[in-house]
């Protein structure tokens, strides 16, 4: 039986305690989507997950980064001045530092692909790409600016939903947003969305559906009602691609899923097939 | 003196928790509504898309001899028909069925009454799938292109895009025991705080009384509520017929640029 011996000598390998100090925080990392553990750089440049393709949440300008060949911002001024709801202005402050941004979206004039685009990127990581008044403004004006110069609106959406915190207001900006994306529609251009992990609520329930042409990143959260909000109401447990792109675009309201890395080349194409034709 | 203490009470005006509790309360029934206003109401159903979701009540009627659309959320009644009604809050065929009423009294150049009382569009299963948020944000977008006048009232709750997808309108008026409110008070404070017992609290802050949103030009009219239910619609109908004069001397384009400006100011 001496076969086994040497199990003894298990006992005798330590645990080395200190291994986790050493890992560089950040250095692994869990997909969302899949749950599969992932080497940081393995994510590569799009930040994409290697076994399913899921789009890790990037901030504004990183998007832009990745997406544009030139990006001139505008309106980059306008932020909330006097919030008025407690704790609101400490909130909106460590959002802004966090991000670097002065609302929860992004817009400006892009070119992609060498296509000039009216652009706007939603940021999650601003108090969860919340629909505040100035968020509105924003969106708003880059739809009056596209339509006065005949451009394209692209828009990416990221959001949790209306904010809370300018109550009735942020309900508004759904309207505003919309009176926008209806004087542009008129006008015959296009409005392209590219749905992106998470859009719900006031967003999904304005402009993030009332796209002419509709795209979303693979495995991408999108719904209006929360589903814990929903389990509760149905009491029912819901299936596991409940709220996913992959569902809508099986109920209709996507035409179709483009992995990040192949965005910037759609887009173009689709502004390209809406060219006005000269003369 | 009993009595003149009652009436003392029930003239001082109520905190928002308690208009919050009034504005749920069965005060004002959609059928008696349309039947109190209006004459000659011809119901239609159905979205033709999907179904035909009962807790919108949409149809054609008179007002003052003049045809009108009008669109009703409806709680229901006894406690089956609210529940098929889900407390009215609609699902996306009853968004549909209203866009398709909409865009039918755009054809015939008809005013469009809405009367809203939902605490918000259904958060369900099949309303997800079929695009809860499809039909709101469609149902906006359509109302920005009306070229007939629209007005909105808010008989009872109005809560988030479920409400504002009927009231993108000309006008919106509210009883004056109602609210309107980006969600309900306790949907609020379980996001806020994570605790939806602090709905008092969360009405207070909220500013959904119809006198907060007057001041902040979210609303254009209260509307005074009596225990004499055919005074309240005299009155409404009265003003509707006045506010449509008013409305239909706009040509068109003058109408819908109007109501965008209207939303542009927030």
């Amino acid at each position: 039986m001496d076969l086994y011996d040497n199990q003894k000598s298990t006992s005798r390998i330590k645990r080395d305690a200190s291994v986790n100090d050493r890992i560089p925080d950040g250095l692994f990392l869990a997909c969302p989507y899949c749950g599969v553990q992932l080497y940081n750089k393995q994510l590569g440049r799009y930040r994409v997950c290697a076994h399913c393709g899921y789009g890790f949440r990037l901030q504004a300008r990183e998007r832009i980064e990745l997406l544009t060949q030139s990006f001139e911002e505008m309106d980059s001024e306008i932020e909330m001045t006097a919030p008025d709801f407690p704790g609101y202005a400490e909130k909106l402050e460590r959002a802004k530092s966090q991000t670097g941004l002065g609302e929860s979206v992004l817009t400006g004039l892009a070119t992609i692909e060498d296509e000039k685009v009216a652009l706007g990127v939603m940021d999650s990581y601003f108090m969860m790409g919340s629909l505040g008044t100035m968020t509105g403004e924003k969106i708003t004006r880059l739809f009056e600016y596209a339509t006065n110069r005949s451009l394209p609106v692209v828009l990416f959406t990221a959001s949790g939903g209306a904010r809370m915190q300018e109550g009735i207001n942020s309900l508004m900006q759904m309207a505003k947003v919309s009176a926008a994306v209806a004087a542009h529609q008129e006008a015959g251009l296009l409005y392209l969305v590219v749905l992106t992990d998470p859009t719900t609520g006031g967003v999904t329930a304005s402009f993030a559906m009332q796209g002419d042409v509709t795209f979303a990143e693979p495995h991408a959260l999108v719904g209006f009602a929360g589903a814990r909000v929903i389990e509760s109401t149905i009491h029912e447990k819901l299936p596991k691609d409940f709220q996913r792109v992959e569902t809508l675009l099986e109920n209709g309201f996507v035409d179709q899923i483009v992995p990040r890395a192949e965005l910037n080349k759609m887009i173009a194409r689709v502004v390209k097939l809406h060219h006005v034709r000269e003369v | 003196m009993a009595v003149n203490i009652g009436l003392k009470l029930f003239k001082r005006e109520l905190t928002p928790s308690e208009v919050v509790k009034k504005s749920r309360e069965d005060r004002f029934l959609a059928r008696e509504i349309i039947d109190g206003i209006f004459t000659d109401f011809v119901e239609l159903h159905g979205d033709r898309l999907s179904g035909d979701d009962s807790s919108v009540i949409g149809g054609i009627a008179a007002l003052n001899g003049t045809p009108v659309t009008v669109i009703v959320i409806d709680k229901g009644i006894d406690i089956h028909d609210k529940l098929s009604k889900r407390n009215g809050s609609p699902e996306p065929w009853g968004y549909r069925k209203a866009q398709r009423l909409m865009q039918q009294a755009n054809k015939f150049h008809r005013p469009i009454v809405t009367f809203i009382n939902t605490p918000g569009a259904f958060p369900g299963k099949t309303a997800e799938a079929q695009g809860q948020g499809e039909a709101i944000a469609q149902s906006i977008l359509k109302s920005m292109k009306l070229t007939v006048p629209m007005i909105a009232i808010i008989y009872g709750e109005a809560g988030s895009g479920g409400a504002l997808a009927l009231a993108a309108s000309d006008q919106v008026w509210m009883f004056q025991n109602a609210t309107y409110s980006i969600l309900s008070p306790e949907g609020f404070a379980s996001i806020l705080w994570k605790d939806s017992k602090r709905s008092d609290e969360a009405a207070a802050v909220m500013g959904l009384t119809p006198k907060d949103l007057l001041g902040k030009n979210v609303i254009e009219y209260i509307i005074p509520e009596s225990r004499n239910h055919p005074r309240v619609f005299n009155l409404i109908r009265k003003r509707l017929d006045d506010e449509f004069r008013t409305l239909n001397t706009l040509t068109p384009q003058e109408l819908v640029k109007q109501r965008r400006a209207r939303f542009r100011a927030f």
